[in-house]
């Protein structure tokens, strides 16, 4: 029987995301996919299934979920607060969803996108060869109050596990290379870049991030007329206005403002989860250093699963505590143990 | 990576790009994710944290080296088609503003636009939506400065002598001078990319009155089709 998760309340932009489609940027399908890959990542190694399965995003907030089996769950990427038939989760976790309880996710404490992985991943049918809702290339479609979404077999019974934090939630450092126009740009203006205090603006989506300054923006002079040229996630447009973009993976394929530089992969994380007003800075790399700091990160999302440890309650918040055999283990203090 | 065949949209670029790219998918290299085009560029997708630059860089090199990539041809089985189109009016509020910076008047400006035959150079930006050229250096308009926040589906825009059919509702700063109902994604449909690089396109002027009768159930708008010999 096909296990489902019921949305009794949907947040504002909640949407089935995995790690996109690849194959289509020829016919202008940008890549999509979750916002934060690292956090799928975590949830697939709370959870020991591949990070190919399909979770649910939750930006700004989450909402309500009942299911119609146990179900195992895990939450990952900005934490919000978590709630099971009222007692509250640990977040970067893995949990149990019995059958009818109720699963509630609030509004993000820090960060901007949470993710609910469902044990055996959420299931609803593939797409040109993914599950992720591409919103602005009109695949899929935000998650409303009431859907049902299927979900795969779980091959798997362990919960309670948990992951170290990683700080990525509240602006910081990111780490560019040199795009095809940075040498367009005046030297001057890429330094002043690179020593900008940004702070991420309100107006930031799955397509793109926009940076607030203050002073001056970084045109190029023949900013407003150059050819269309291939855009792909990470680059910092600069628009007519000066102001800087960074495109996260539902960008469009091609695009004509100049690109001042890339921001690595591996920081695009800490892009797409500043919370509105979180300073960031940009670091430029030259190309084989930033080749070694992607090659390194990769590593590090294969270890992943290696970081996993069981979950310490507290037991002053365990609410069955005294269901719990708890002398069962005593010995005599005065005995020697190995008599 | 990216192979640009020049600095400009101009033909022989354009067409190179689209053959460059083909050659490049012939050659089935196990490190290449995946390829585009753009207007006059290559586009190839490498994990380069898994694959050393110097080689595919050096492969690369020699395939360029290989034939004149600007004497390609324009690929085969192209089509032509007619999209009727309502001009200004309040479905697209930009038609005046964009005839004043070509430095002609509104009806000059439907003339010459509605009788034009643009070729789909690349297509790009979202699924299926394609960059048309190139018109007469009369529309060598730039691009506004701020962004419209958004125009519907099917809305015909310009710059610098090109012109997009929107597929989704998405901003833009290209103006807003023509409105259709020709969809050029139908994910539902057994052909969900309408147009192809190298196609042709006429957007034929029609009245209001005649665009609101467009019977849609095709998501073509009303738009036809003959095969290019």
């Amino acid at each position: 029987m096909t296990a489902h998760l019921t949305i009794t309340a949907a947040g504002p932009a909640m949407s089935v995301q995995d790690l996109g489609r690849t194959g289509y940027r020829a016919v202008g399908l940008t890549v999509g996919g979750a916002a934060d890959r690292r956090a799928l990542y975590e949830g697939a190694a709370l959870l020991g299934q591949s990070a190919d399965s399909a979770a649910i995003e939750m930006a700004g907030s989450g909402g309500s979920f009942v299911s119609d089996a146990d179900v195992r769950f895990a939450l990952t990427g900005a934490s919000m607060a978590a709630k099971l038939d009222g007692e509250p989760l640990v977040w970067n976790a893995s949990h149990l969803l019995p059958k009818g309880s109720t699963l509630t996710v609030g509004g993000a404490q820090a960060g901007t996108y949470g993710y609910l992985h469902i044990g055996g991943g959420i299931a609803t049918p593939v797409v040109m060869g993914a599950r992720s809702s591409h919103l602005a290339g009109g695949i899929g479609k935000l998650l409303a109050t009431g859907d049902v979404l299927p979900i795969g077999k779980d091959t798997r019974k362990d919960v309670s596990n948990t992951l170290p934090a990683d700080p990525r939630f509240s602006g910081g450092v990111v780490r560019m290379v040199a795009s095809a126009q940075t040498a367009d740009f005046a030297s001057e203006t890429v330094s002043r870049f690179t020593s900008t205090a940004f702070q991420r603006d309100p107006r930031g989506n799955r397509m793109g991030v926009r940076m607030a300054m203050d002073g001056d923006g970084f045109a190029m002079e023949s900013g407003l007329s150059i050819v269309s040229e291939v855009v792909v996630p990470g680059d910092i447009q600069i628009a007519g206005d000066g102001s800087p973009y960074v495109l996260m993976y539902e960008c469009q394929t091609t695009g004509g403002y100049p690109r001042i530089g890339t921001v690595l992969p591996c920081d695009m994380p800490r892009v797409a989860q500043a919370q509105a007003g979180a300073e960031l800075r940009f670091e430029m790399l030259d190309l084989q250093d930033a080749i070694g700091v992607q090659a390194r990160a990769l590593n590090e999302l294969k270890a992943l699963r290696a970081a996993v440890t069981p979950l310490v309650r507290d037991p002053a918040e365990i609410r069955d505590l005294l269901s719990y055999q708890l002398i069962g283990g005593a010995v005599s203090a005065q005995a020697n143990p190995f008599d | 990576m990216l192979v640009t065949f020049a600095d400009k949209m101009n033909e022989p670029a354009n067409r190179a790009a689209l053959a460059f790219r083909a050659a490049v998918d012939q050659q089935e290299w196990p490190d290449v994710i995946e390829t585009s085009t753009s207007l006059v560029s290559t586009y190839l997708e490498v994990n380069l944290a898994l694959t050393p630059l110097q080689g595919i860089v050096e492969q690369l090199q020699d395939l360029l080296k290989s034939r004149d990539w600007y004497q390609a041809a324009l690929p085969n089985g192209r089509s032509l088609w007619h999209v009727p189109t309502v001009y200004g009016t309040d479905l697209a509020p930009q038609l005046e503003e964009a005839a004043a910076l070509a430095d002609v008047d509104p009806d000059t400006a439907i003339r010459q636009i509605s009788s034009s035959r643009v070729r789909v150079l690349t297509i790009g930006f979202a699924p299926g939506q394609p960059y048309m050229g190139e018109l007469s250096e009369t529309w060598n308009i730039p691009r506004q400065k701020g962004l419209t926040k958004a125009v519907p589906p099917g809305a015909l825009v310009i710059a610098i002598r090109q012109i997009i059919v929107f597929t989704n509702a998405a901003p833009t700063g290209w103006r807003h001078i023509g409105q259709t109902a020709f969809g050029t994604f139908l994910p539902q449909t057994p052909r969900p990319f309408t147009l192809a690089p190298g196609d042709e396109l006429i957007f034929p002027s029609v009245d209001r009155a005649s665009f609101d009768q467009i019977n849609d159930s095709s998501g073509l708008g009303g738009a036809d089709r003959e095969t290019i010999a």
